[in-house]
């Protein structure tokens, strides 16, 4: 359906241009907010209406308002650390809600707004970065893998749980997502041969967002990332990343392969990091102004709010409730994450295996002991 | 019969006893694995659930993180143990900690099969024993073999543990014979866990795991003539370690000999000493001693013999434990 475009820059100048001007990608709403009709993806998005965008439309403006409060959070040093998802709402909203129940995510660690699409609440998000539990939620409630941070490693395991899905004859899909630097990484390669290999039903999901950390598209790859599927024996299709509905059609089309026995299919959505890789990261070191000047031109969010204004469903009334509904998650998040007590100590030892193991008894015991000489100790946070 | 059919056999039980036992790896379908531990398996339960995987060990450990995730229990079979290193991220960060990281939503229950160890004139990178690497690692069971029937069995206890095993194959004891008896049902007793005692002893407790226990039994019998009693212990599981077995021995004898091929430095023999001597320092005679393969690369084919711990080198730690006239004696450094 997509045609390969493959496009080899022949200078680093010419890259970091590519990287300004994506033009060859697969869009439905563009920057300015005008409906296209041309793309080989409208068939997907037929049973969308401009009524129906509404509630995407709310989803991206709640991420958004959850990454402000989260990011607030850090900074009031509530949260170690936080990874930001600015600019990058439209892709993982749109390929988040294109997932059935039954399929299964394995994702990075920016993908909050997968998370919240999910169902999941927004403080179980918080936990890890609070540093109060390894994880937030139970992937099997959600069918969600929780956050997973070694770049890239994740796309095996969605390849691994696909295989499962295979020999079971279940039609559940497994999703994938990584960035564009997780491509350079050997998992990812070896997932894409695995994927291929046996035809298994995973999407690999990948949120091209220009950087990895200080790092640029272009030192990652010299072509398209998504024509490094082809490669591998795998279909592959470009998106506007920072067009929901575009991105929607593109999974929907991917997820319908693989549930029918069509095997991988590599999504490249072209979007772009507008804020920090995290709250500890600076990027005007590295980043130029321009550029993130140029990239706000084409703020997922702007774009549909001007569709939805110009075709007359959204009105002040109706932004006036998408914004009082981000307030309210905002003020649950903040609420929650304040709320979460720190854990006792004793518990670092829980769950290192399933089966009693004679180590952790011991060293378990061990530090009890320890700490019982401080009971007549003022307790604070992480004491008994 | 020997391990490597013992082996076979005991993977063909559990396969015949639990659906969700899948086999990863290279070359284990038509060719039955390299040492043939798979051969026939995928005749009788065909090529999904015994996979000929493309050959990137990341990726098969990665996948059946994966596979684990949808329910099943994979048995990885990395060739040969220098071959591992490619999947060590996944085993190190992944495989060990998924349970910890979700507070025990998610099982890893998987078994890593890696044939192990020199002493068959090979190449490089396949007389490799990686088990330090893995016995400190946080959520792993680490766990070696050392003779048919109990290769039967543990392979068994591996596949039905809900937690991570490594189990680390002696290539060069794939064609020991012994009786296995194959109706036995699988202990309830954690016998992988549990250190055994091979020979019983007064005077030294020598403690060694996989290729060497069969050496360790012809010390023992070698130094019967010299009125030497040893008690050879089998330790089975490297991580965790059965030190109550070792310590009830040492608090007898008064003596620890540890030897593996593995290097020095780091080693499981590194442990038993530290522990060892913090659980048995008043009973001990001698400070414990450790005859193990150098810190160097595993050497080539023809010096190996001076790498590996043989019946000699072991009778001499023996000797330095006893303080008999041994290798270090007048050089006046012990060690």
């Amino acid at each position: 359906m997509v045609e390969a475009h493959l496009i080899y820059a022949e200078s680093d100048e010419e890259v970091a241009e590519a990287a300004v001007q994506p033009s060859t990608f697969e869009q439905l709403i563009d920057h300015n907010g005008e409906r296209g009709r041309g793309s080989a993806l409208e068939g997907w998005v037929s049973d969308i209406t401009d009524t129906g965008l509404i509630a995407f439309y709310e989803d991206m403006v709640v991420v958004r308002r959850i990454d402000t409060e989260a990011t607030a959070l850090q900074r009031q040093g509530e949260l170690g650390l936080w990874p930001p998802l600015l600019g990058q709402e439209a892709a993982q909203v749109g390929s988040a809600r294109a997932l059935a129940a039954h399929d299964f995510i394995f994702s990075s660690y920016r993908e909050n707004a997968v998370a919240y699409c999910r169902g999941i609440a927004v403080t179980d998000v918080l936990k890890p970065w609070r540093g109060v539990s390894g994880s937030g939620w139970n992937p099997f409630e959600y069918r969600m893998a929780t956050p997973q941070i070694i770049i890239g490693a994740q796309t095996l395991h969605a390849t691994g749980y696909a295989l499962g899905m295979q020999l079971k004859g279940s039609d559940s899909v497994a999703i994938t997502y990584f960035g564009d630097g997780a491509t350079s990484e050997g998992d990812v390669n070896e997932a894409l041969v695995f994927a291929a290999t046996y035809q298994a039903p995973v999407v690999f999901f990948c949120q091209n967002n220009h950087w990895a950390i200080s790092e640029p598209v272009a030192l990652q790859s010299r072509a398209n990332i998504v024509d490094r599927a082809l490669g591998f024996g795998i279909p592959g299709i470009r998106v506007d990343g920072n067009d929901v509905l575009a991105v929607l059609a593109a999974t929907r089309l991917a997820l319908h392969r693989a549930r029918t026995g069509g095997g991988p299919t590599f999504i490249e959505a072209v979007t772009y990091r507008m804020g920090a890789h995290t709250t500890a990261d600076d990027p005007t070191l590295y980043r130029d102004q321009a550029e993130l000047d140029a990239w706000s031109h084409r703020d997922p969010i702007v774009r549909l709010s001007n569709y939805l204004r110009n075709s007359g469903v959204l009105t002040d009334s109706g932004q006036n409730a998408v914004d009082e509904r981000a307030a309210a998650v905002a003020a649950e998040l903040r609420a929650g994450c304040i709320a979460l007590k720190d854990p006792d100590p004793l518990s670092i030892f829980d769950h290192i295996y399933a089966e009693p193991n004679s180590k952790i008894v011991h060293q378990r015991a061990r530090y009890e002991r320890y700490l019982d000489m401080f009971t007549d100790a003022e307790p604070s946070g992480g004491q008994r | 019969m020997t391990m490597t059919k013992a082996l076979n056999a005991g993977l063909r039980k559990a396969m015949a006893d639990d659906e969700r036992v899948v086999l990863m790896g290279e070359d284990i379908g038509k060719l039955g694995g390299v040492y043939r531990v798979t051969q026939g398996l995928q005749d009788t339960y065909g090529p999904r659930r015994v996979m000929d995987t493309p050959l990137a060990e990341s990726a098969i450990l990665g996948t059946a993180v994966g596979l684990a995730y949808a329910g099943y229990r994979p048995v990885c079979e990395i060739q040969f143990d220098g071959f591992i290193y490619p999947a060590f991220d996944q085993i190190v960060s992944q495989v060990s900690r998924m349970h910890s990281r979700t507070a025990g939503h998610v099982l890893m229950p998987l078994v890593i099969r890696v044939p192990f160890g020199g002493g068959i004139g090979s190449a490089e990178h396949h007389s490799d024993s990686p088990e330090a690497y893995f016995a400190h690692t946080a959520g792993l069971r680490v766990v070696s073999v050392s003779d048919p029937q109990d290769a039967y069995t543990i392979i068994q206890e591996a596949i039905a543990s809900d937690d991570p095993v490594l189990l680390f194959e002696p290539k060069r004891r794939y064609h020991l014979k012994g009786e296995v008896e194959l109706d036995a049902t699988l202990s309830t007793e954690d016998s992988m866990g549990r250190a055994r005692i091979l020979a019983e002893g007064d005077d030294v407790t020598l403690v060694t795991y996989g290729g060497l226990v069969q050496t360790c039994l012809d010390v023992a019998r070698v130094a019967q003539d010299d009125h030497i009693s040893i008690e050879v212990i089998d330790l089975r599981s490297l991580s965790p370690i059965d030190f109550d077995t070792v310590a009830s021995s040492v608090n007898k004898t008064g003596r620890l000999v540890v030897t593996h091929e593995a290097a020095e430095s780091g080693g499981i023999g590194a442990e038993l000493a530290a522990v060892i001597t913090e659980r048995c320092f008043y009973s001990l005679e001698h400070a414990p001693v450790r005859v193990t393969g150098f810190d160097i690369p595993y050497p080539v084919a023809k010096l190996e013999r001076h790498h590996l711990p043989d019946l000699d080198r072991i009778l001499d730690g023996i000797d330095r434990a006893l303080d008999r006239p041994n290798s270090t004696s007048g050089s006046g450094d012990q060690w």
